[in-house]
Parts: C-alpha cells; sequence; structure tokens
C-alpha cells in the first residue's frame, strides 16, 4: 500500500511538474525551469520520453534474466516472468518511439531520420516483434519457452552493438552521440546528457525515472501473476 | 570432433548434390534479385553507397531463402532423431555451419561477381579490404543464421519466420558491412576501416559463442 501511495505522489508531481512548470531565461523561483537553446517548450519530453525508453531496455533486461533462469532451471514460471516483462516492454517501447517521432517532427523537422538511437529503438521494437511471433507460432508450451528463451538471450548478444557502437559510426541527433560542427565530427555538447540540466529539472527527471519504474515493477507483478493464474485455470478446466 | 563434424558436412554435401534443391533454387534467387534491381533501376545513374547497400539486400534476402534448408530439411525428413544418436549437438553443429559457411562463400562471390559485372558504381578499388571484410562478414552471417535456422525448424511457419527472427540479428552485421563495402568502393586504406573491421569481428566472436552456448538447448527436446 505504502509503494502505491508513493507512487501516486511520485507521478502526480511528475505530471504537474513537467507539463505545467513555465520555463523562463533566467529562473528566479524553485518551479521555474530554465531555457536550453534551440529547444525552449520542446525540452520537456525528457521528463515523459526518457523513462519510456529506459523502461523498454529494463524489460528487455528482465526478459533475458529470466530466460537465462528457465534455461537453468526449466521453471515455466520463470518463462511466465520473462513474458510479461517483454509484454510490457513492446507496449513502452511503442511509446518511446511514437513520442520520440512526434516530438521530433517539431524539434528537427521530421518525424524519422535514422539517428542511431532511433535505429536502435527500431530495431528493439522488431526483436520484440520477431519474439512473439516466435512465441506464436509454438504449441507446446516446454518447447516454447525453451526456443523464445534462447532467441531473447541471442537477441540481447546483439544490444552492445546498438548501445555502444552505432552512435559512434553513425552521426547523430540525440544527446551524447557524435555531430558535425564546423567540417569536423565532434562529440556533441547538448545540454542534456552532460547533465547541464539545472538542480530541480534533474530532480522531476530522476523523480520521473523512479516513478515509472516502480509503475513498471507493479505492473509486471501484476502481469506475469495473472499468467499463471490463467495456466491454473486453464489446466483445471482440462481436469 | 572433427572427423565427424566432416562426416556430417559430407553427408549434407552428399544429400545436396543429389537434388541440387538449395543451390538451384538459391542461383536462380539471386539472378531474380538482381534483375529486379536493375529493372527498377532503369537508366538511373546510382551512387556507390546505394550500390553497397543494395549488394548486402540481395545478399541477406538469398541467405533468407537458403540457409534455413541446413535444419528445416532434418525435420521435415524426420531425421533429427538419427542424429540426435549418432554426434553429439555442439559436433552437429559444427558440420551444420560447416556447410552453410561454404554455401554462403559459394553464394556471395557469385554474387559479388554479378555486381562488378553489372553495376557500374559497384567497383572494388581496394581489393584486399573487399576480402577481408567480406569473409568476416560471410562468417557472421553464417553463424547467426545456422542457430536462428535450428530455432525455427522447431517452430511452426517456418518459412516466413526466418527472415522475420534473423533480421534484428544480422542488422548490426549488414549496417557495418554496407559501411566497409562502401569504403572498399571507395578505395579507403585499411587504418580507415579499422574500426568497423574490428565490430564485425566482435560480432563473429560474440555470435559464435552465443550460438555454440545455446544449440545444446535448442537441440535437446
Amino acid at each position: 500500500m505504502i509503494w502505491k501511495i508513493t507512487l501516486f505522489i511520485i507521478l502526480a508531481f511528475v505530471s504537474i511538474a513537467g507539463i505545467a512548470f513555465p520555463i523562463v531565461p533566467v529562473p528566479h523561483t524553485w518551479y521555474e525551469f530554465p531555457l536550453i537553446p534551440g529547444l525552449k517548450e520542446n525540452a520537456k519530453i525528457i521528463f515523459f520520453h526518457v523513462p519510456t525508453a529506459w523502461l523498454s531496455v529494463i524489460a528487455f533486461l528482465m526478459s533475458t534474466i529470466y530466460s537465462i533462469q528457465y534455461l537453468r532451471k526449466k521453471d515455466l514460471d520463470d518463462d511466465a516472468k520473462s513474458y510479461a516483462a517483454s509484454q510490457l516492454g513492446i507496449i513502452f517501447c511503442i511509446l518511446a518511439t511514437v513520442t520520440g517521432a512526434v516530438w521530433a517532427k517539431f524539434a528537427w523537422g521530421s518525424f524519422w531520420s535514422w539517428d542511431p538511437r532511433q535505429t536502435s529503438i527500431f530495431a528493439l521494437l522488431l526483436i520484440y516483434g520477431a519474439w512473439f511471433a516466435l512465441r506464436s507460432s509454438i504449441e507446446s508450451e516446454e518447447k516454447r519457452a525453451t526456443l523464445s528463451a534462447v532467441y531473447s538471450i541471442i537477441a540481447f548478444l546483439t544490444v552492445p552493438f546498438f548501445v555502444f557502437i552505432m552512435p559512434r559510426i553513425m552521426l547523430g541527433l540525440h544527446p551524447g552521440s557524435e555531430e558535425i560542427e564546423g567540417g569536423k565530427v565532434v562529440q556533441s555538447s547538448s545540454p542534456v546528457i552532460d547533465f547541464k540540466m539545472n538542480g530541480n529539472m534533474l530532480l522531476v527527471f530522476f523523480l520521473s525515472l523512479i516513478g515509472f519504474t516502480i509503475l513498471y515493477f507493479w505492473m509486471w507483478n501484476l502481469g506475469y501473476k495473472s499468467i499463471l493464474l490463467k495456466e491454473k485455470l486453464n489446466k483445471q478446466s482440462i481436469t | 570432433m572433427v572427423g565427424k563434424t566432416y562426416a556430417l558436412y559430407l553427408k549434407d554435401f552428399h544429400s545436396e548434390m543429389r537434388t541440387r534443391y538449395a543451390v538451384n533454387s538459391l542461383v536462380m534467387f539471386i539472378i531474380v534479385a538482381i534483375s529486379v534491381i536493375l529493372f527498377s533501376i532503369g537508366n538511373e545513374k546510382i551512387t556507390q553507397s546505394l550500390t553497397s547497400g543494395l549488394f548486402w539486400v540481395v545478399i541477406f534476402f538469398s541467405a533468407m531463402s537458403g540457409l534455413a534448408r541446413a535444419f528445416v530439411s532434418e525435420e521435415e525428413r524426420g531425421t533429427s532423431l538419427l542424429l540426435h544418436l549418432i554426434a553429439a549437438p555442439s559436433t552437429i553443429f559444427s558440420g551444420k555451419l560447416l556447410f552453410n559457411l561454404i554455401l554462403v562463400f559459394c553464394m556471395n562471390i557469385i554474387i559479388a561477381i554479378l555486381y562488378t559485372g553489372l553495376f557500374d558504381a559497384f567497383i572494388i578499388r581496394n581489393f584486399g579490404l573487399f576480402v577481408v571484410s567480406f569473409i568476416l562478414g560471410n562468417i557472421g552471417l553464417a553463424v547467426s543464421s545456422t542457430i536462428i535456422a535450428a530455432i525455427i525448424s522447431k517452430a511452426g511457419a517456418k518459412g516466413t519466420l526466418y527472415p522475420v527472427l534473423s533480421f534484428p540479428i544480422l542488422l548490426p552485421l549488414i549496417l557495418t558491412c554496407v559501411q566497409l563495402t562502401l569504403l572498399a568502393n571507395q578505395g579507403s586504406s585499411f587504418a580507415d576501416a579499422q574500426f568497423e573491421l574490428a565490430i564485425v569481428f566482435c560480432y563473429d566472436v560474440i555470435m559464435l559463442t552465443g550460438s555454440y552456448m545455446l544449440f545444446d538447448f535448442v537441440w535437446k527436446d
């Protein structure tokens, strides 16, 4: 119960602060955000877009961890946990892609521009899609659990390439990637990833991350329990 | 183990030579795919970066049409149980991987020759770089598609599922290989392509290790 109340307070604060707090050139009071040149009001996406992207990756990681667990112990509960994590993962992945694309239309001028981060989130979407396609094509429960576990581990092996390497070989628009400045490729000096956000912006940002993470674990908990219950009921109705 | 691997490869090779199913359909597939591209280009002048991209498009789809055979044929003919009896999983994987590697190499050499002949913009200026990236890329392609083939041979809807499952896994490899082919065609030196070559090499090593570790789980029912 205490978790739900904390979660409610955090998310209510983040929603109000993230949307309603004004952005001014020189902040005077605690509820004013500083102006980031070139982004203006658009900068507020960081409070909602980054947590969804973060959660889609966390969900993928959890799904892989439970896959490894399943291959070691062959316990179908682990498969249900991995499945619930992926179900949430694909939802947050779609949310991150859509919010990012809509934002990019206003900030960068087009919905999609194959920036390295966009390429990686697209690959993550494809992996989730392929994973569900694989699951739906296998009848037997154990076989489905084993094969999807193997696939999610193999897919996880490609993550380092997308996270660390793609941003280095492609030019990007996201903070932290390389960009062209005066004809030379340099590390981007964007204000966001260097944490040149000011104190209260950082506070709202991290509160949002924490809030969304708690929300995710709550949803995941409910999700896998309902999967287990469904299986139990199925077995009862058969016997 | 080496002897058994080779014996498994020979078995696949002989059964392939008897029907020539994969080879025939692959060669026809390559010709069809390249002619579709040639027709759609028409008289347009296409750039070097586009040709090196199209080069890997053809390679990817040819691989997807031919490489699943290795495991799917065992399941279709019901001979996988026999393989269980005669060899350890890692030996079977090595045998299938060897067969697929040779298939990929033959296929891609044909594609490369056709591309140099048919596309004006596809001129290999740094041949050494092209060969190195070609070999590393082919190894990665063969490894990933072999383990995915093992997975889908146990699932339903095999034909459509194969490219769907393989694409996200092969994406980092293909993106870097497109870059490498472009560099080789522009005549860049090895030093310029160092980073890309290192990526493809890492990909090969990671995928090879991962596949050997995970194949046991796929193979044992």
